[in-house]
């Protein structure tokens, strides 16, 4: 039987996650160009999946199963990679021209 | 083929073989084996990614320095889903980031808390190392950005690192 407080911590936490995570395919959609639909997926979404690591630890760790060192460990190498993706996506973007929204200030630069 | 049984980055191997325990099952032979074998062989496979011995020279600075760039996710966060569900258009700008860092891999974690933290991304470093190209989402003016960034990362890691 699970601590009631860590079981409501353990839902906010999932429903905070869900929505940041929704809110970044939202973004996803209606974004108007491709370098800022980047930031939909790269950004809202890692506190969603911030915050639903968070509870998968809370939860292993209050159901007695030990603290869930491998919930963090996922978290952190997201947190890595996650830059890295979006850079990559970015720079390929730039090397084959697809053009910036209309208002943009500012151009990729030619190097 | 024996002088290449050497560890050429010590902490990397020894993070590596410690992240390798975490992730198995419990502690085992066959968990040290294999993490042992991953802690030579990963460092030995990129090398040459790396230009030379990092310097970090201030490390126990890093763990502040992580707290307050998650702080910052989790603030700008709201900034962001507030600014996708609102009917206004963003207004998005590439910003050319003049850097005052100047190591290697003090770039890379700068240009990484930039892609992490909503609202911009990195998108390019120039070739001299100089400039960082950035994409910020919804900004008022260049200047807001890169004084910003300044204040609040660069400052730090320049403390960390030079």
């Amino acid at each position: 039987m699970m601590h009631p407080v860590a079981e409501y911590a353990i839902s906010a936490l999932l429903l905070i996650g869900g929505a940041f995570t929704l809110v970044g395919a939202i973004g996803l959609a209606r974004l108007p160009d491709f370098f800022s639909r980047l930031h939909g997926p790269t950004k809202a979404t890692t506190l969603g999946v911030g915050a639903i690591m968070l509870s998968s630890v809370i939860y292993f760790s209050a159901s007695g199963e030990g603290i869930g060192v491998s919930e963090i460990l996922v978290t952190v190498f997201l947190f890595i990679t996650a830059p890295v993706s979006a850079n990559i996506l970015a720079k390929a973007a730039m090397h084959i021209d697809v053009p910036p929204a209309e208002g943009t200030r500012g151009k990729p630069w030619e190097q | 083929m024996l002088d290449r049984l050497t560890f050429p980055q010590p902490w990397l191997s020894l993070s590596l073989f410690l992240i390798w325990q975490f992730l198995s099952e419990g502690v085992s032979g066959g968990s040290v084996v294999l993490g042992l074998v991953l802690a030579w062989a990963i460092p030995q496979m990129t090398q040459g990614f790396w230009p030379e011995r990092p310097s970090l020279l201030k490390w126990w600075r890093m763990p502040g320095y992580l707290v307050h760039v998650l702080r910052d996710i989790v603030v700008a966060s709201f900034d962001v889903a507030a600014l996708i569900l609102s009917a206004r258009q963003p207004r998005s700008a590439f910003v050319v980031y003049p850097l005052e860092l100047t190591d290697p891999l003090a770039i890379t974690v700068l240009a990484g808390t930039i892609s992490l933290t909503p609202g911009t991304v990195t998108v390019d470093v120039s070739d001299d190392h100089k400039s960082l190209l950035i994409h910020a989402l919804d900004a008022e003016t260049d200047e807001e950005v890169i004084h910003s960034i300044r204040n609040r990362y660069e400052r730090r890691l320049l403390e960390m690192f030079e």
